[in-house]
């Protein structure tokens, strides 16, 4: 592509798609910043969910523990 | 010289246990604006734009141990957005138009037609999320090379690089669709 062919669809490209520039933030967004941070501090943390399923695992191979698990909960 | 942003993340880094939600609230209202700004030049729906923000806060509030204050809070924040952002087109094709409530600053050119606009908008979101972000920051926006470069992690000559791969395949795509750019 020559520097005119470049040029000429960088402009068809600017027309077709203004700019968005210095669009303005309507709202503020810290309520939905903290609705997002509390929900990641409630969420468990991802080695939670892995003893979970590893538990699940065993339980489903070993069936005769459960209950022993059920004794010591 | 470090800004204000810079000196409560410093704060966050030497105290990594005590976070103080005060001084995050600060540093969010300081900058989401310009973070926004930065999103909406990319995905170009202020609703996404919106979403893509807070991730990018969220992403800082974990990240923060790793910022370093000698490069400034904003650059810091741009780079993170332009990863989220990229994220988001990674998993987004996206056909760009402008929402008809958006009050943009300039109008869509009245001599293309709206065929032209919905065309290139196709062929825009069919282009690869590394060569669209580019085109749309360098080519779009009219941000300057450095500052693409800088914000998506690349060097100014990648950033040249990936536009003129961005516009050759825009103008192939446009030409099978029947436009002649």
């Amino acid at each position: 592509m020559n520097e005119l062919g470049e040029d000429r669809i960088k402009k068809l490209l600017k027309q077709a798609l203004p700019p968005m520039g210095e669009a303005e933030l309507e709202r503020d967004l810290w309520p939905d910043m903290l609705r997002r941070m509390d929900a990641a501090h409630e969420a468990p943390p991802w080695f939670d969910w892995a003893l979970a399923a590893a538990l699940a695992g065993f339980v489903a191979f070993v069936p005769m523990s459960i209950p022993v698990l059920l004794y010591y909960l | 010289m470090r800004d204000g942003a810079s000196c409560v993340l410093e704060d966050f880094r030497r105290d990594k246990a005590e976070i103080s939600d005060a001084a995050f609230e600060a540093l969010f209202r300081l900058h989401q604006r310009a973070v926004f700004g930065w999103m909406l030049r990319i995905v170009r729906d202020p609703e996404v734009a919106e979403d893509l923000t807070i991730e990018t806060f969220w992403r800082i509030y974990r990240a923060r141990a790793r910022f370093d204050p000698d490069r400034g809070f904003e650059g810091w924040a741009r780079t993170i957005a332009s990863r989220v952002a990229l994220d988001w087109l990674r998993s987004h094709r996206t056909m760009y138009e402008l929402p008809a409530d958006l009050p943009a600053p300039v109008p869509p050119d009245p001599e293309i037609s709206a065929e032209i606009r919905r065309k290139v908008g196709i062929a825009l979101g069919r282009l690869p999320p590394k060569l669209r972000i580019a085109a749309l920051l360098a080519v779009v926006e009219e941000q300057p090379h450095k500052e693409v470069a800088a914000a998506i992690g690349i060097s100014v000559a990648a950033v040249k690089v990936r536009v003129f791969r961005a516009l050759r395949i825009l103008r192939k795509d446009l030409q099978e669709q029947g436009i002649k750019p």
